[in-house]
């Protein structure tokens, strides 16, 4: 079809040639940009000099109806953050519910390699998924029991950990109703989602949010009046895991089940 | 990879974040603290029938507080830090708490082991000779009045302190109950009863070890046990257990009575992951058979012969000290052995014989209070009619 419309508008061989080359560098440009996207950021360089934590509000909404179980998020977690293997700092549910029937629920290696087809899937019933992610909690359990202060909550919302500080005790893992904390092996200090706070602090989003192919997650600014989460939030109706708890979790479902805690 | 899971569990939960060295640290804080309320039956409420062991107790909980620090310094991930949490403690965090009720209560116990003891380190320091008298002049800090008055002043003080010791020992380790009560994520641990059980089971955990500590070293020392010490320590102890196997089981009955969401996860542990550590040991072999032994001892124990009624007294402390064992094991890790999914299990956890926080050295991180004991014994006796030199005339004990 270029050949055709190329000759028919008139233009000769070398300019033909010239689009064409033009093409093919934008091409490798732009896929080296989606690779960029998923590629790590360094850890090491955090907040930008024009980043102030006072005038953010991070909050994380997850529509588990979006949700297909792919996986990509865990596996975009693992690259971006370092995580070891058998740990998770984010992680997918599958919940097949036969109607009438208990809820069977696997997560094999955190959904990270998405999910094989179960026995009786064909029977009446629900079945759905459900990422996982620490909820960043406002009230959050884990920082009160910290002995040394070194795990704490942002100004922007965010419950970070202090690796340099943490004396590896394990009484944040725990005081985590979520099973969101694990030790690390390789630092014996605790570990947690950050919400990629490296990115974030550069305007970024998160990996998992960035990968999501059905944008099932999402992470915005409350104090952002522009950004599209304050709308859902406002008018949409919204749950938290585990409310009962009273730990005031940043992080919002859209269509839970009573059977996910 | 992971060892008998059943059920969903959340995928960081099949890790057990806190090991066998966290059953010890509670185990080893509880026989610190009963050996100190022992201690104080004698130099508090005046307890004479005790007076053979009141030293000795207090000998026993110094040297269970030396190594009380030990499993949660080979449990930290960075022990190097540990002592952050006295510097930079947050002080929303119960953890935090530690320092200042373990230097305090530290602190107490050894001002009043000098006050206890200052007359006969004075007697050393003037009566031996060479780098022992050296020794004990550095242990009398300079502090030679072993005046009739300056004795009475140590008795006067000696009170004073232990009376303080004993809402600081209670303290320090309903802390410890504290620690897991108050953990709102963990249905297993989250109760209010938590540090109240810890404090009744760490009497009886001390009373219990005292009357074993204490026929074995007057069987060393070639020496008769004071059957009337004995008599005493095993009513103590069968109050005590009574009281807190009541509430052990209270606690189980309140969370099946009231059938509330986590009684599901509570009944299948107790029937299935702890049906032996809890059921058969924690309630039956260490509950149930020491509650008949002691009621024979306290009740009919005037018509037995001395070595029968030391027997059955000494049975039933063996029997609940693995009972008070059992039960740090069933809360430090039946709390683990589900997850917080409230829809998995983990269906065992052997530690590891050689690991950093494995069985070998569990063990030698508790023979370590024996050893010292051993040592404290010989720098310093704490048997009355054991003491070296002149028979004392001191009157302070």
């Amino acid at each position: 079809m270029n050949d055709a419309t190329g000759t028919r508008d008139g233009l000769d061989d070398a300019t033909r040639r010239e689009f064409l080359k033009r093409l093919a560098v934008a091409g490798a440009a732009a896929s080296f940009g989606a690779i960029g996207l998923i590629l790590p950021e360094s850890a090491g360089a955090l907040a930008t000099s024009d980043y102030d934590w006072t005038r953010h509000r991070w909050v994380y909404l997850i529509d588990t109806r979006k949700c297909i179980g792919c996986g990509a998020c865990v596996r975009a977690c693992r690259v971006e953050n370092d995580v070891p293997d058998g740990m998770y700092r984010t992680w997918v549910e599958r919940y097949h519910i036969p109607a009438g029937g208990e809820a069977a629920v696997d997560s094999p290696d955190g959904g990270a390699g998405g999910f094989l087809p179960v026995a009786g899937a064909a029977e009446p019933g629900k079945a759905f998924f459900v990422p996982k992610i620490c909820n960043h909690c406002e009230q959050t359990p884990c920082t009160q029991v910290c002995p040394v202060g070194a795990s704490y909550s942002t100004r922007d919302g965010v419950v970070l950990v202090d690796a340099e500080r943490c004396i590896g005790c394990g009484y944040c893992v725990q005081a985590c109703p979520y099973g969101s904390r694990y030790l690390d092996p390789r630092t014996h200090t605790a570990e947690k989602c950050t919400w990629c706070y490296h990115r974030l602090v550069k305007g970024r989003s998160t990996a998992c949010v960035g990968i999501c192919p059905t944008a099932a997650r999402m992470i915005g600014d409350r104090e952002n009046p522009d950004d599209p989460i304050n709308e859902i939030l406002a008018t949409q109706r919204i749950l938290v895991l585990q409310p009962e708890l009273l730990t005031k979790p940043q992080c919002f479902y859209l269509g839970l089940d009573m059977e996910v805690r | 990879m992971f060892p008998e899971l059943t059920g969903y569990l959340f995928p960081n939960d099949v890790h057990i974040a806190w090991s066998l060295m966290i059953v010890m640290y509670p185990y080893v804080t509880g026989l610190v603290a009963g050996a100190f309320i022992v201690s104080s039956l004698y130099h508090v409420f005046g307890r004479e029938e005790l007076k053979p062991l009141g030293r000795f107790a207090l000998a026993a909980s110094f040297c269970f507080l030396l190594v009380a620090m030990l499993p949660l310094l080979n449990h930290l991930g960075h022990p190097e830090r540990g002592i952050n949490i006295i510097v930079t403690p947050n002080f929303n965090s119960a953890m935090a708490g530690f320092g200042f009720l373990f230097t305090s209560y530290f602190i107490i116990v050894l001002l009043e082991l000098w006050f206890v003891f200052r007359a006969d380190i004075v007697r050393y320091a003037t009566t031996s000779r060479g780098a022992a008298r050296r020794f004990y002049a550095i242990l009398s800090l300079g502090v030679y009045d072993g005046s009739a008055e300056a004795v009475a002043l140590d008795k006067r003080i000696t009170r004073v302190l232990a009376a303080i010791g004993i809402p600081m020992a209670c303290l320090l380790h309903g802390y410890v109950g504290f620690l897991f009560g108050a953990l709102k994520a963990n249905p297993w641990w989250s109760t209010p009863l938590m540090p109240v059980i810890f404090l009744f089971s760490a009497v009886v955990s001390g009373i219990a070890m005292l009357i074993l500590l204490y026929q074995l070293a007057m069987k060393l020392k070639g020496t008769t046990t004071d059957r009337e010490a004995v008599a005493s320590l095993a009513r103590w102890l069968w109050l005590f257990m009574i009281m807190s196997l009541t509430l052990e089981v209270l606690e189980i009955m309140t969370l099946g009575y009231e059938r509330a969401e986590e009684w599901e996860v509570i009944s299948h542990l107790l029937t299935h992951q702890l049906s032996i550590s809890f059921i058969s040991i924690q309630m039956v072999l260490g509950g149930l058979i020491p509650f008949i032994l002691l009621m024979l001892v306290v009740v009919m124990g005037r018509f037995m012969h001395d070595r029968i009624h030391n027997t059955l007294a000494s049975v039933s402390s063996l029997l609940l000290l693995l009972q008070v064992l059992a039960m740090r094991w069933n809360v430090v890790i039946g709390g683990q052995m589900f997850s917080k999914s409230m829809r998995g299990f983990r269906e065992t956890y052997v530690p590891g014989l050689f690991e950093k926080e494995g069985v070998l050295a569990a063990v030698a991180i508790f023979t370590l209070p024996f050893v010292l004991l051993l040592i404290f014994e010989r720098v310093l006796p704490t048997f009355d009619h054991l003491r070296r030199g002149p028979p004392d005339d001191d009157g302070l004990d």
